[in-house]
């Protein structure tokens, strides 16, 4: 009986004491990199450019330039994303070949950012002469991302009644006309929650694009973005930490991306909720 | 008119199947440019040499590019990061899964789902500015940035794919395995530690492979806090992994030397892909139950 009483105690306390790191863990970081960071976060760091005369330290580009990637990457990767979930869900009867298709997708999603930043500049910015530029970063995340909007899709679709699709066939619908009138605003849930989560993985992505996108620091419009290199808010934080010792600005950065971090998490939970509320009505 | 219906069925299935496939072709494109891009410095340097050279001086006069010190510091460091992360994981997973109060269990999977989202470049920026420090210290050594400094980074960063996969695995669990046990006289702690976590241990080992894939796969946030000089590894040495090796020098690399960076990365890839493999090797068993 002391026995096990002790085995349940030491448990317990063990149980206790890994959540507590886990939660103190992630309160330290939050509160330290806020505290270090929202006081160096400035009109002036958010709306001026860098410049070497003058001495100013701006991450308006950086922004920017974060932005210019999200949505480049977004717009390529939501229809790819859908179709192969769609082809999966709809169209394939060949076992053999889901699965292998499903293989491959765990294998993206299992292979380091780094791996994917250099196929980026061999494949995108060497082989297809796209050099070193937002679009190649782009394009490389947009492989990155694949997996989840498909996952996220196929989720989504799964939950569409086999018996709308019925019901559409029995009216003499084609298989095309379902797909674009039933099953497609069926995969809108799937195609939000893969964005929210594609967005936060592009956010806190670096490795993959520091030879894809590069470093540069330069004010554009979307589409001269698009053709040249740029550094999005992590890989500036990488290069104001790492090569240039400005701390401040490295920590502004980091507290402004902690704050995009939170707001994505919320937004994630707030749209699963409330789809999950909408499918049981 | 059918015929014109049945042409552009045809073309909208053709297209979809076009999409269906770009995952495999995205895997095929990366495996073929590996492998090409990889093999040519291996066979110049050769294969033994390389993989268990014990020396990587890429720029010397007379280079030598030996990348065991690289594959032993990744394998170490995931070795401790698995060695620290693993049972805080697990036993969070087990009490969140478990035994957690839904206020508690809604603010810890909030706090977990932060680890999860904060930038890997924030987790390097930190270490540098708390963790190095503190080891340098603590411990009383030249210079903090270190293996030690990369295994607790990377220990705190595979937290969440394990408590979060773990929790999968034990949300799956029967009910009436448990209700079997507690009937029997067993305490809920005993239940869930020697009923519970037993029949959910396929997925816990693939919560604990997915942690291995992050971390040996991990680069800007190690390449921070350990110094990055290719030394053989030791707890308080500067290292440098294979992750951090590709990236470290290919900004300025060219001939020999970058051809040898592609290698290291078919090294890393082989690596992942033998991980890949475990991983569904145990997702699928944990399904099969």
């Amino acid at each position: 009986m002391k026995k096990r009483k002790a085995y349940i105690g030491v448990m317990y306390v063990l149980m206790a004491v890994s959540t507590a790191l886990t939660c103190g863990l992630a309160l330290f970081l939050m509160g330290y990199v806020l505290i270090k960071g929202l006081p160096n976060i400035s009109w002036q760091l958010l709306s001026t450019k860098p410049s070497y005369l003058s001495g100013n330290i701006g991450i308006l580009p950086d922004i920017l330039n974060t932005v210019y990637i999200i949505v480049a990457s977004l717009l390529i990767v939501i229809p790819l994303g859908a179709g192969a979930a769609v082809y999966l869900t709809e169209y394939a009867r060949n076992k053999k070949l889901v699965a292998v298709i499903e293989y491959a997708a765990e294998t993206l999603s299992g292979i380091p950012s780094i791996l994917y930043g250099l196929i980026g500049m061999l494949f995108f910015c060497q082989f297809l002469g796209f050099q070193t530029s937002l679009l190649a970063g782009a394009l490389t995340l947009v492989i990155m991302n694949l997996p989840t909007v498909m996952r996220t899709t196929q989720e989504s679709l799964k939950t569409v009644p086999q018996s709308y699709r019925e019901g559409a066939f029995g009216l003499g619908a084609g298989k095309w006309r379902v797909i674009r009138t039933v099953v497609l605003p069926g995969c809108v849930d799937g195609v939000i929650t893969g964005c929210i989560l594609s967005v936060g993985r592009i956010l806190g992505e670096s490795a993959a694009l520091l030879f894809t996108a590069g470093f540069a620091h330069a004010l554009n419009g979307f589409f001269e973005a698009l053709g040249s290199a740029g550094a999005t808010l992590t890989v500036a934080l990488y290069f104001y930490a790492k090569e240039e010792g400005e701390f401040e600005v490295a920590f502004a950065i980091a507290a402004l991306l902690m704050l995009l971090t939170l707001l994505i998490n919320l937004l994630a939970a707030l749209a699963g909720r409330y789809f999950k509320k909408r499918r049981s009505q | 008119m059918k015929s014109k219906k049945q042409v552009t069925e045809r073309l909208v299935h053709g297209v979809f199947l076009l999409l269906g496939l770009i995952t495999v072709g995205c895997v095929l494109l990366i495996t073929v440019y590996l492998i090409l891009s990889g093999l040519p410095a291996i066979r110049e340097i050769g294969l033994f040499d390389f993989l268990f050279g014990k020396t990587w001086k890429s720029t010397a006069e007379e280079p030598s590019f030996g990348i065991l010190p690289f594959i032993l510091s990744s394998v170490y460091s995931t070795a401790g990061a698995l060695l620290l992360g693993v049972p805080i994981g697990f036993f969070t997973a087990v009490y969140l899964a478990k035994l957690a109060p839904p206020a508690v269990k809604s603010f810890v999977s909030s706090a977990v789902s932060l680890l999860a989202g904060i930038p890997s470049v924030v987790y390097g920026l930190v270490g540098m500015l708390v963790l190095v420090p503190a080891i340098r210290k603590l411990f009383d050594v030249p210079d903090g940035a270190s293996l030690l400094a990369a295994i607790v980074v990377l220990a705190i960063m595979i937290l969440p794919s394990i408590i979060k996969v773990s929790i999968t695995a034990l949300d799956a669990v029967p009910k009436d395995y448990e209700d079997a046990s507690l009937a029997l006289g067993a305490t809920p702690v005993e239940t869930y530690f020697r009923v519970s976590v037993p029949a959910a241990k396929s997925g816990i080992a693939a919560a604990v492979v997915l942690g291995v894939g992050r971390a040996i796969g991990e680069a800007m946030a190690v390449m921070m806090v350990s110094g990055n000089a290719p030394n053989m590894p030791s707890l308080f040495e500067s290292v440098r992994f294979l992750t951090t090796a590709v990236a470290s020098e290919m900004s300025y690399s060219s001939g020999l030397q970058r051809q040898a960076l592609f290698s290291i990365a078919l090294v890393l890839f082989l690596f992942i892909m033998l991980i890949n493999a475990t991983l569904n090797f145990f997702l699928k068993r944990s399904k099969e139950k």
